[in-house]
């Protein structure tokens, strides 16, 4: 269980969470939605300790991310993360890519880490890629390359950073239907992301967030089809 | 010139050329270790720098700068006269490699910043987000892109500081560029000598050039 309490973040004078509060239990899908800037992608940092935080409390299975003495390198072995640009390592095959850290990381031997490799990018969909260099990839085929090398860390949480907003529309849904397949394999997953009809299908829960503060949160019914509050309704008629 | 006449100038034997080669030998051996120490000290430098951010750059950044603004010419004269007063009195060779290594250390600086600042944070964090540690990020991630990013700058500095070398002739090393103007005053035959000492030099640089295009090659797929 991911549980998010009060959590402010800051850049300077430039307060970007005010207080979030959220709770994500295992096997839930949570999506969350907002204008840019509204401090989505912060959030992720925040959770798996890229950034630090001004106040407030992240744990993650009862383990409290920021305290002093936490091995961060070991809890986020179990966040699995997958951001905005595609950010595969160029200089490596897909294969390489995917077995690096389960090498260097988990300990596995050069065998296992290939091993594990090559059954994440099958299940991606790469299985036929496993001897190319990421510049010979389109974009959802490295986005999707991104996810497989996440989770061949086997992490129990998987966070995505708006997957899908620097892909070509045509790329999209490969990388949709990527982490939808994770969705029906019960995968718990934060989902950061402007695709408003994905967000309606997957999630367990839609949080809707406004300039650092979740404004409504609820089943992805309430909130696309009859949302409580005025400025999500705003939101989301500016959207579709 | 008579037979019995006094000689002032030697013709050009086969032992000049072993006289040569010995100078040549000496050049590798202090173009060698400077641009293998400057280079490792400058990639330490450079990660200090890419760190350090404004206390980094007005310390170590001014320091540096300093070896790369003066020229080499004039820090080998400051530097062969300085060691001595400090106590640690070395020969013209030794002066000429640690000055030539600070020197090289100054420009690798720069270009090891420069590949490191080449890798996208996004990238970095890819990496750690994955549970790699600092070290491991700096190791497996970090040093691969950046390296790729800069070989060919690297590439200048390095054959820059083969050829700066010959200025430690003003030291009276015995390197290559010595032994070739005491050549030249005996022979009279400046066309010759330093024709074959360029021949030397390139002959050092060709290794240095042909590595980083078989790199280049190798990696071209990234």
């Amino acid at each position: 269980m991911i549980e998010i309490t009060d959590l402010q973040k800051s850049y300077g004078n430039l307060e970007v969470l005010r207080g979030i509060n959220l709770t994500v239990r295992r096997g839930e899908v949570i999506s969350i939605i907002g204008a840019s800037g509204s401090g989505k992608s912060t959030l992720l940092y925040c959770v798996n300790g890229l950034e630090t935080i001004q106040g407030g409390k992240i744990e993650v299975d009862g383990i409290d991310v920021h305290a002093r003495g936490t091995d961060l390198n070991k809890l986020r072995q179990r966040l699995g993360m997958v951001f905005q640009q595609w950010n595969a390592f160029p200089h490596l095959t897909a294969l390489e890519n995917v077995a690096l850290a389960p090498r260097i990381v988990r300990g596995l031997s050069k065998a296992d880490s290939r091993a594990v490799a090559e059954k994440q990018l099958v299940h991606v969909g790469l299985g036929d890629k496993l001897e190319v260099y990421p510049s010979k990839l389109s974009g959802g085929q490295q986005q999707r390359l991104a996810i497989a090398r996440a989770l061949a860390m086997e992490p129990d949480y998987m966070l995505f950073d708006e997957a899908t907003s620097a892909l070509d529309p045509e790329l999209v849904g490969e990388v949709l239907d990527t982490i939808r397949l994770l969705a029906e394999e019960g995968m718990t997953m934060i989902v950061v992301t402007h695709e408003m009809g994905f967000a309606r299908d997957v999630s367990d829960k839609v949080a809707y967030f406004d300039e650092g503060q979740v404004e409504e949160i609820g089943p992805p019914d309430q909130i696309f089809g009859a949302p409580h509050s005025e400025k999500t309704k705003r939101f989301l008629a500016k959207v579709r | 010139m008579g037979s019995g006449g006094v000689q002032f100038f030697f013709e050009f034997t086969e032992r000049d050329l072993l006289i040569l080669a010995e100078g040549a030998k000496l050049t590798l051996i202090i173009s060698s270790l400077a641009i293998v120490g400057g280079t490792i000290l400058g990639g330490l430098f450079g990660w200090l720098l890419s760190i350090g951010g404004r206390v980094g750059a007005i310390t170590l950044g001014w320091v540096l700068d300093i070896f790369r603004s003066v020229p080499p010419i004039v820090q080998l004269v400051l530097f062969v006269n300085f060691f001595p007063i400090i106590g640690f009195p070395l020969d013209a060779a030794e002066a000429g490699t640690l000055v030539l290594m600070m020197y090289c250390s100054a420009l690798v600086a720069q270009v090891a910043r420069a590949g490191i600042e080449a890798v996208p944070k996004t990238t970095r964090w890819a990496g750690r987000s994955l549970g790699m540690s600092y070290w491991q990020d700096l190791r497996y991630v970090v040093l691969p892109i950046g390296l790729r990013a800069v070989l060919p700058s690297w590439t200048g500095v390095a054959l820059g500081v083969l050829k700066d070398s010959a200025l430690v002739s003003v030291l009276k090393a015995g390197e290559l560029m010595q032994v070739s103007q005491e050549m030249i005053t005996r022979t009279q035959q400046p066309f010759l000598i330093l024709g074959i000492a360029g021949l030397f030099y390139f002959a050092l640089s060709f290794p240095i050039a042909r590595l980083t295009e078989h790199l280049e090659r190798r990696w071209q797929h990234d």
